[in-house]
């Protein structure tokens, strides 16, 4: 209803608002729960609840033009051999193609290398786009398996055994049979068409003393060099994080309930996980419990959008993030130039999130090659390296503000937040207080 | 180090040098050798994973985790048992257990052949794509679960929801299956499943066994598309 719909007499619902009428009426008509992509829509205690405090009297700033802030991170220092060393801490998440086009992966691949940092496979597999333009890729292994092999195993530059999403931790995933192209097919040996259904866990191992045992077989075949790293939905993070120490993580990935994904059942994306803000803060304590901080690395991830989101997770411990929603929206997701075919599949630019469905007028979501050749990967990696960049100097401006000279020196003491649930999730006080709730005073 | 023996056959003991110094010689396609007898495995975890090379591997006794896990092309065989993930994502080659094999068996294998001459346990086959697995004893629940391509061949029983969420893997079964999985049915066996199932018996060596004492299970292919009215048999 447009407001000038509006007129006195009809009040609308907090409980029943339009969308609840419409979900309610569309799982009537269907008699299938709602499947989308994206990430969680509904508002969630954020970064933006958290504020720096920047320099003051007691607090001297660093020139913003002049002085140097580094961003360079180092990823599996514990055990690997060749551990990652990135230009700057933003990372590009795990997205399978299949889900994606080639051309996406192929751009994700030369963005990410052309400034300097990592970007990751997904389920299905490795292609040869995203390897050839990838300096930098990060090999998945998730519970499908699907393209598993040693040879990519080697090739790769790190690996991620991944655990859960935070679009879904619990979830397996669910391909819809028409994205399958007879290459998704032939890398997934699955038939052309069918809905591929990926595990929720994996076939050779449950519990944490098997991860134990699997990454060390992991190791052994690729000879240590590998730095490896396990990625988990937000959830039990504490116990997570220590487990993965546990385990023998190099590196650990936390992506939290905003996190994106290609295909899940809304009611999932919804009312699963928790938040990356309190993950991320319950993170970094399960890691200075074990005196791990720093030892093995964290990256966090799950609605990164803009530099003070890289600054603020960084603050709090984190030694990188990754994006993977504002990474597809960089390359052309959502685009005012195609509004008007999102709208001929009943959506907007700006609203669009059937990911699943694989008829993306951006070329992204799709494995329809006339639609995918309307992605240049070219522009789409020139793309990517801006966005990248900016949120890099967004970050450092931040981090000058504070008087830091790497990003990594930001801290939670440079930290306020807004509301009180941000200030009990991060654990910083909140702002014109020396009060954080749940704080055991002494 | 190990000592090369007269017969030029290279032998590593595990009680004196370390998994890890055995494994990297395995994967050293300089070292040349191609015959290997390990001593004294004591249920290490993670033995001859990762080869790739045409070699054989003689285990002489009972192995952990991930045995010959990812092989390419080499021959593994361990005299004893083995533990969890025996042969998982095999590509291929041979892997031959004289014992039983722990659970999840040939996970997720692509490729070669996995023969087990005694029991494998539950989920034996697990996410299959493309290996072919003969268990001369019984299987454990919820083998072949979401198999996808590849042939398991199982001389004695089945448990619980086998073949559950199958695609297109052939599953023969001589003894008896306790329960079917989620879309897997019986199906007819052909003079060219026979065919198929003796020549498997006979590569991974079983005999006084009859192909045609066997059935032979598949995917109904009636969840291939989500449709809400076959949401009850998920």
């Amino acid at each position: 209803m447009s407001s000038g719909a509006w007129h006195p007499g009809l009040r609308e619902s907090y409980l029943y608002d339009r969308n609840v009428i419409a979900e309610i009426q569309r799982a009537s008509r269907e008699g299938i729960y709602d499947i989308r992509g994206f990430g969680a829509k509904r508002r969630l205690p954020h970064f933006d609840d958290l504020l720096f405090l920047g320099a003051s009297v007691s607090r001297y700033p660093l020139e913003g033009y002049r002085e140097r802030c580094d961003t360079d991170v180092v990823l599996g220092t514990r055990f690997a051999k060749k551990p990652l060393e990135l230009k700057i801490p933003v990372t590009i998440a795990g997205m399978s193609f299949g889900a994606l086009s080639a051309p996406a992966k192929e751009a994700l691949g030369r963005g990410a290398t052309e400034v300097g940092t990592a970007t990751t496979t997904g389920d299905g597999g490795m292609t040869e786009e995203e390897r050839g333009h990838s300096k930098t890729l990060v090999y998945q292994v998730l519970p499908s398996r699907y393209g598993l092999n040693p040879d990519d195993l080697r090739r790769a530059d790190a690996i991620e055994i991944v655990v859960g999403q935070g679009a879904k931790p619990g979830g397996g995933g669910m391909l819809l049979g028409h994205k399958i192209s007879d290459r998704v097919a032939a890398m997934r040996d699955l038939p052309q068409g069918i809905d591929q259904r990926s595990a929720s866990r994996h076939p050779d191992w449950t519990g944490p003393d098997d991860l134990e045992i699997k990454i060390h077989e992991l190791r052994e075949v690729t000879d240590w060099e590998k730095p490896i790293f396990v990625k988990v939905g937000a959830t039990r993070t504490h116990y997570d994080v220590q487990l993965a120490v546990k385990a023998g993580a190099d590196v650990i990935v936390v992506d939290g309930m905003q996190g994106g994904t290609a295909a899940t059942q809304d009611v999932f994306i919804e009312h699963v996980g928790i938040p990356t803000l309190p993950a991320t803060r319950l993170a970094v304590n399960a890691l200075q419990e074990l005196d791990m901080h720093r030892k093995v690395q964290l990256i966090i991830s799950g609605g990164i959008r803009t530099g003070a989101d890289v600054a603020k997770a960084l603050a709090l411990g984190a030694d990188a993030v990754s994006i993977g929603t504002a990474a597809l929206i960089s390359l052309g997701d959502n685009s005012p130039e195609y509004d008007e075919e999102y709208r001929k599949i009943g959506s907007a630019s700006g609203f669009y999130d059937d990911w699943q469905a694989g008829r993306d007028p951006a070329g992204i979501s799709t494995q329809d090659d006339k639609l995918s050749a309307r992605l240049d990967p070219v522009l789409g990696g020139r793309r990517i390296a801006n966005y990248l960049r900016v949120l890099t100097l967004e970050a450092q401006t931040l981090a000058r503000a504070c008087g830091k000279s790497h990003v990594h020196n930001l801290e939670p003491e440079d930290l306020v937040a807004l509301t009180v649930e941000a200030a009990a999730m991060a654990r910083v006080p909140l702002a014109g207080t020396d009060w954080i709730p749940g704080r055991h005073s002494t | 180090m190990g000592t090369a023996e007269l017969t030029g056959v290279e032998v590593v003991d595990l009680a004196a040098i370390p998994l890890r110094e055995l494994n990297r010689r395995l994967h050293d396609r300089a070292d040349g050798s191609r015959s290997w007898r390990v001593l004294n495995p004591n249920g290490a975890h993670a033995v001859a994973c990762g080869l790739d090379a045409e070699i054989d591997v003689e285990i002489e006794g009972h192995v952990g985790y991930y045995c010959a896990g990812m092989n390419k092309l080499a021959t593994v065989r361990v005299h004893g048992n083995a533990g969890t993930g025996l042969a998982e994502n095999l590509m291929s080659g041979t892997v031959i257990v004289d014992g039983s094999a722990s659970q999840s068996a040939g996970a997720s294998g692509q490729g070669g052949l996995l023969v087990v001459h005694g029991d494998a346990s539950a989920r034996c086959g697990i996410s299959m794509k493309g290996i072919d697995i003969v268990v001369r004893g019984s299987v454990g629940h919820l083998s072949a679960f979401m198999a996808q391509t590849g042939r398991l061949v199982v001389c004695g029983d089945a448990g619980e929801a086998l073949g559950d969420s199958i695609y297109e893997a052939r599953l023969y079964v001589r003894g008896e299956v306790a329960g079917l999985g989620a879309d897997c049915v019986e199906k007819e066996l052909r003079d060219e499943h026979v065919a198929e199932l003796a020549d498997l018996l006979a590569r991974a060596g079983v005999d006084g066994v009859d192909a045609r004492e066997f059935r032979r299970y598949g995917s109904a292919r009636r969840l291939y598309n989500f449709h809400v009215d076959n949401a009850a048999a998920y």
